[in-house]
């Protein structure tokens, strides 16, 4: 059984090719920017069983193509690791490429196993640098680059994922901190550098928090572009999402 | 000079492609642009389409001459640059008159371009001559009436021409038209007695269709062209293939005329010069260039009201391209990718209505280029070859009007526009009274026993309904089609068809949606109906959640599976003129606009006047689990119930489908491929953003060409109403979170 906000079918950001996208209800960060804020909470959200969700993925199979599969988010995905090693061992046995975007602050045995069943893992760091880090999300980063390490270690394929907040993320030194992390790390395929967005803002409103970036512009297209250039000299392939 | 086989014995272009044919496993690197003269003829088309816009949207109307196959001396654009001559009259873009649909409507037509039609015309036709609309009306019953004025059948040809049939204008190319006139003659000896009705009227069609040939003939020497013989050139096959359908938009103005399937069978003059080093790829690309231009230039007269129901003045000159052949070998060819280029040359269209035929063993690099089209024009549509061809058994077929199957030169279609079932469900809830109106519409459906629904009263009440419905739908189909063929036959289009076809009968259906929400709402939540005075439903109380149709789940998406069925099933139990074989349509094109606002409020939540969601779409915004989600649901209406053809509209924003190019393209293959082996039926792909649309609203001159595919055929966005322009922005642009 798995508490989920909601599911997307088209997925195209989420992994390799069409995903089958479920998004987790639950999130033990709180990220200034969070742009799906109504999956922070832990109540709310639908329980669904492993049966239908491994039906849906069978339906959904002929949109796949040669690359596409499931993809778990959230929220924070791996608060439900048991349930989603249950999920991830009858996918696997179906045939499906999984894979499971994170914050990366969790690892436990549920989540060791879970990795056994995993294709792909979507790792998002948010700062590499402590301090600036703890500004972005209230927490340490200490748990998601020692995330990072273990995934180099078992060497599972991951892509990071990096949200370019404009002054809050932006910085050189940011970047630098962050290839530095990756640079000998040779599971790390890709890094994809997220455009900071507004998109989830309304949501806010509706939920009656404060939005506390309301001031903070979009990113200008030099700046992602610097920021990929940049990049690419630690991570062999960097994309712009 | 070509490969031999049963099309030089008998009439038979299927036999001569499958025999000669090249198909193309490449990319489209070899493409080239638009030559200059192209170019040239191009701008002065954009020229006088802006000045036609400017001009409320009719350049020009001849309101002295009815138009026929050799009504008009010669027409061009600029004669020394065209490489394909011919235009419907003596001038671009001016519309001429073909009064036998009706007078009324022409008349009509002209007035409100501030022109009157000539006295000698009106004489003729309000005294003399009688009409297709004349016919319909003489015998239509009181109950049909009262059907069309309330809104439950719509958009009937009862005083438009029908269109749909499709002429085989490959023949002209291949056979020439002596040829063709000896076969038909031939036909004639063999249809002897006993002079039965049917027998009578058949030697008197054939009768009209070897004239129609002859004066075929007499169109290509008014442009200086020998069509009695067989084309001997690549130019000559397109020119030959273009002056018929020409004559056939001559003659009449049905609301869809379709081109077929040409591309393959071109391809083949094409391949037969280019190996001989007659022509080059540029000369190859423009006379399809020039070809599509002349196709795009095709208008026809019309009332403003018409426009309600087919918005932004379509032709539907729809080309079928791509799909496979019986043997297992595909029909892509090189001109079936010059044929898509005509986007790049000429800008995005609406017309010709490209539709690709889908296989998923088409080779991949033309699956790419036409996503890239679509990516980058939205222009194009998409139905299953695979399904089709082993659903109809055939391998030669083209798309008549916006998606139905139509085998080409071996058989025809009735067309029938739709009858709306969410309004029958109300007259299920009313008594059989209208919900707009208070009148007494069917006559034998019970009061409901309480006013909060149970899913067995209903169900039985709607059955009953639509029962009835489809009995009056049926009287006026055969009314229209008897009058049609007596009065505004299609001679010349019928000549390109084997003597005799067999006949479907294209009825269709609106409103699947609503009703497969209603019905769920009733199933799954509580549902009280609120009624006025006298007793009509006003509104609908729902308390509880209900699964909605497009989310992929079979609680509700059971039932748009099976009233089409059920619709379907009924429509096949009544006798039909010519012995037409009933199908049905899951289909609204843009009336599903006027179709919102004739019905009243419905029990899945839908307020009063709100518009339909087109075709077979989900209402937009209930489909909550995304794209894909909502083309599973729509694939699992059954083709067999629906075999005039299920039309899905799928809009999104290029983000969405990835983020680069290549990704986009990827994986809208993948879309495409899932979708259809899914056995879905039609897939139009809108890759837009709404701002432009926002702004195309605001200021259409900037967006001549701005194109968006609807319920089965493309427009010019412009061209649509206020109304419709905001329906088609608010309805679900897939945008994921
Ligand atoms: S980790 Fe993700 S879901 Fe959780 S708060 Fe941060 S952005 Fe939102």
């Amino acid at each position: 059984m798995l508490n989920v906000h909601s599911i997307e079918s088209l997925g195209t950001f989420d992994g390799p090719g069409i995903r089958l996208v479920f998004f987790l209800q639950g999130c033990n960060f709180k990220c200034l920017y969070c742009a799906n804020p109504d999956t922070i909470a832990f109540e709310g959200g639908n329980p669904y069983a492993t049966e239908d969700l491994v039906a849906m993925a069978r339906r959904q199979q002929p949109f796949f193509g040669k690359k596409g599969g499931i993809t778990v988010s959230g929220g924070e995905p791996l608060i439900q690791a048991k349930g989603l090693i249950e999920l991830f061992k009858a996918l696997k046995e179906a045939g499906f490429h999984t894979c499971i975007d994170t914050n990366g602050s969790l690892l436990n045995d549920d989540v060791k196993e879970l990795l056994d069943y995993t294709d792909l893992v979507l790792l998002d760091i948010k700062q590499a640098q402590e301090e600036r880090h703890r500004k972005l999300t209230g927490r340490s980063n200490a748990r998601t680059l020692a995330f990072a390490d273990y995934l180099a270690q078992r060497g599972k394929a991951t892509w990071i994922r990096y949200v370019l907040v404009p002054g809050y993320s932006d910085a050189e030194e940011d970047l630098h901190a962050l290839g530095q992390r990756l640079k000998d790390m040779h599971n790390v395929e890709k890094l994809e550098i997220q455009p900071y967005h507004k998109l989830g803002v309304h949501k806010y409103a509706s939920l009656g928090w404060e939005y506390a970036l309301s001031d903070v512009p979009a990113n200008t297209a030099e700046a992602l572009l610097k920021a990929k250039a940049l990049f690419q000299a630690y991570v062999p392939e960097v994309v712009i999402n | 000079m070509f490969k031999s086989g049963n099309w030089q014995n008998a009439i038979d272009v299927r036999d001569f492609v499958l025999k000669n044919v090249t198909p193309y496993d490449g990319e489209g690197e070899f493409l080239c642009d638009a030559s200059a003269r192209t170019k040239h003829l191009w701008q002065l088309c954009l020229t006088a389409i802006s000045e036609e816009r400017a001009n409320n949207g009719v350049l020009g109307i001849d309101n002295e001459v009815v138009s026929g196959i050799t009504s008009h001396g010669p027409g061009y654009i600029d004669q020394e640059h065209e490489l394909i001559v011919g235009l419907q009259t003596d001038q671009l873009l001016k519309r001429a008159m073909k009064p036998y649909g009706g007078i009324a409507v022409v008349e009509k037509a002209c007035q409100e371009h501030g022109l009157e039609v000539s006295d000698r015309v009106k004489d003729i036709f309000n005294n003399y001559a009688k009409t297709h609309n004349d016919g319909v009306f003489d015998v239509y019953t009181p109950e049909i009436r009262l059907f069309r004025s309330l809104g439950i059948l719509t958009g009937l040809p009862d005083n438009y021409a029908r269109g749909r049939i499709i002429g085989d204008y490959r023949r002209v190319a291949l056979y020439g038209t002596d040829r063709l006139i000896e076969a038909k003659k031939l036909d004639m000896l063999g249809l002897i007695g006993p002079m039965t009705d049917e027998r009578i009227r058949l030697r008197e069609e054939v009768a009209e269709q070897i004239k129609a040939l002859g004066q075929l003939r007499e169109l290509g020497a008014i442009y200086g062209l020998d069509l009695s013989r067989p084309a001997q050139s690549a130019q000559e096959a397109v020119q030959w293939v273009y002056l018929s359908y020409l004559a056939a938009v001559k003659e009449q103005d049905g609301a869809a005329m379709s081109l077929g399937n040409v591309s393959s069978f071109l391809d083949i003059y094409m391949e037969h010069d280019l190996q001989l080093g007659l022509i080059d790829e540029n000369y190859a690309q423009e006379l399809i260039d020039q070809f599509v231009m002349k196709l795009r230039m095709v208008r026809h007269l019309r009332m403003d009201a018409y426009n309600e129901i087919f918005a932004g003045d379509p032709t539907w000159v729809t080309e079928a391209i791509g799909g496979r052949l019986a043997d297992g070998r595909h029909k892509v060819t090189k001109t079936s990718f010059r044929f898509l280029q005509t986007l790049y040359n000429l800008g995005p269209s609406p017309e010709p209505n490209m539709t690709i035929l889908w296989s998923n063993s088409l080779p991949e690099g033309f699956k790419k280029f036409c996503a890239q089209v679509s990516i980058d024009t939205s222009s194009i549509q998409y139905e299953n070859d695979d399904l089709m061809q082993c659903t109809r058994n055939s391998d030669d077929y083209g798309i008549a009007c916006c998606v139905s199957f139509q085998e080409i030169g071996k058989q025809i279609q009735f067309f029938g526009a739709r009858t709306n079932l969410a309004k029958t469900l109300l007259l299920a809830i009313n008594g059989g009274r209208c919900e707009m109106t208070g009148k007494q519409v069917l006559h034998n459906i019970p009061e409901l026993k309480s006013d909060l629904l149970d899913l067995e009263e209903v169900m039985s009440n709607f059955r009953l309904a639509m029962k009835e419905v489809g009995r009056v739908y049926n009287d006026a189909m055969n009314i229209i089609h008897y009058m049609h063929d007596k009065y505004y036959y299609e001679k010349l289009q019928m000549a390109l068809v084997d003597t005799n076809p067999k006949v479907n009968l294209a009825y269709g259906a609106a409103g699947l949606s609503i009703v497969a929400d209603s019905l769920s709402a009733i199933k799954h939540a509580k549902v009280q109906v609120v009624r006025n005075e006298a007793g009509i439903s006003t509104d609908f109380k729902i308390e509880g959640d209900f699964p909605c149709y497009g989310n992929d789940d079979d609680r509700v998406d059971v039932f748009a599976k099976e009233i089409p069925a059920y619709f379907n099933k009924l429509l096949k139990e009544l006798p039909t003129y010519k012995n037409a074989e009933p199908t049905l349509s899951i289909l609204t094109i843009t009336s599903n606009v006027v179709y919102g606002k004739k019905t009243g409020a419905t029990p899945d939540g839908r307020a009063q006047g709100v518009a339909f969601a087109p075709g077979a779409n989900p209402m937009h915004g209930r489909d909550k689990s995304g794209a894909l989600a909502s083309l599973s649901s729509v694939a699992k209406i059954d083709y067999k119930d629906s075999l005039d053809g299920i039309s899905n509209t799928f809009s999104i924003v290029p983000k969405t489908l990835g983020a680069d190019m290549e990704q986009r393209k990827e994986n809208l293959v993948s879309i495409m491929d899932g979708y259809f082996s899914k056995d879905a039926h039609h897939l139009n792909v809108n890759v837009l953003n709404r701002e432009m649309l926002e702004d195309a609203m605001e200021h259409p001159e900037n967006y001549p060409q701005l194109t968006i595919r609807v319920s089965g055929y493309a427009v010019n966005f412009v061209r649509l109403t206020r109304a419709q322009q905001q329906d088609v922005i608010a309805r679900s642009f897939f945008e994921t979170i």
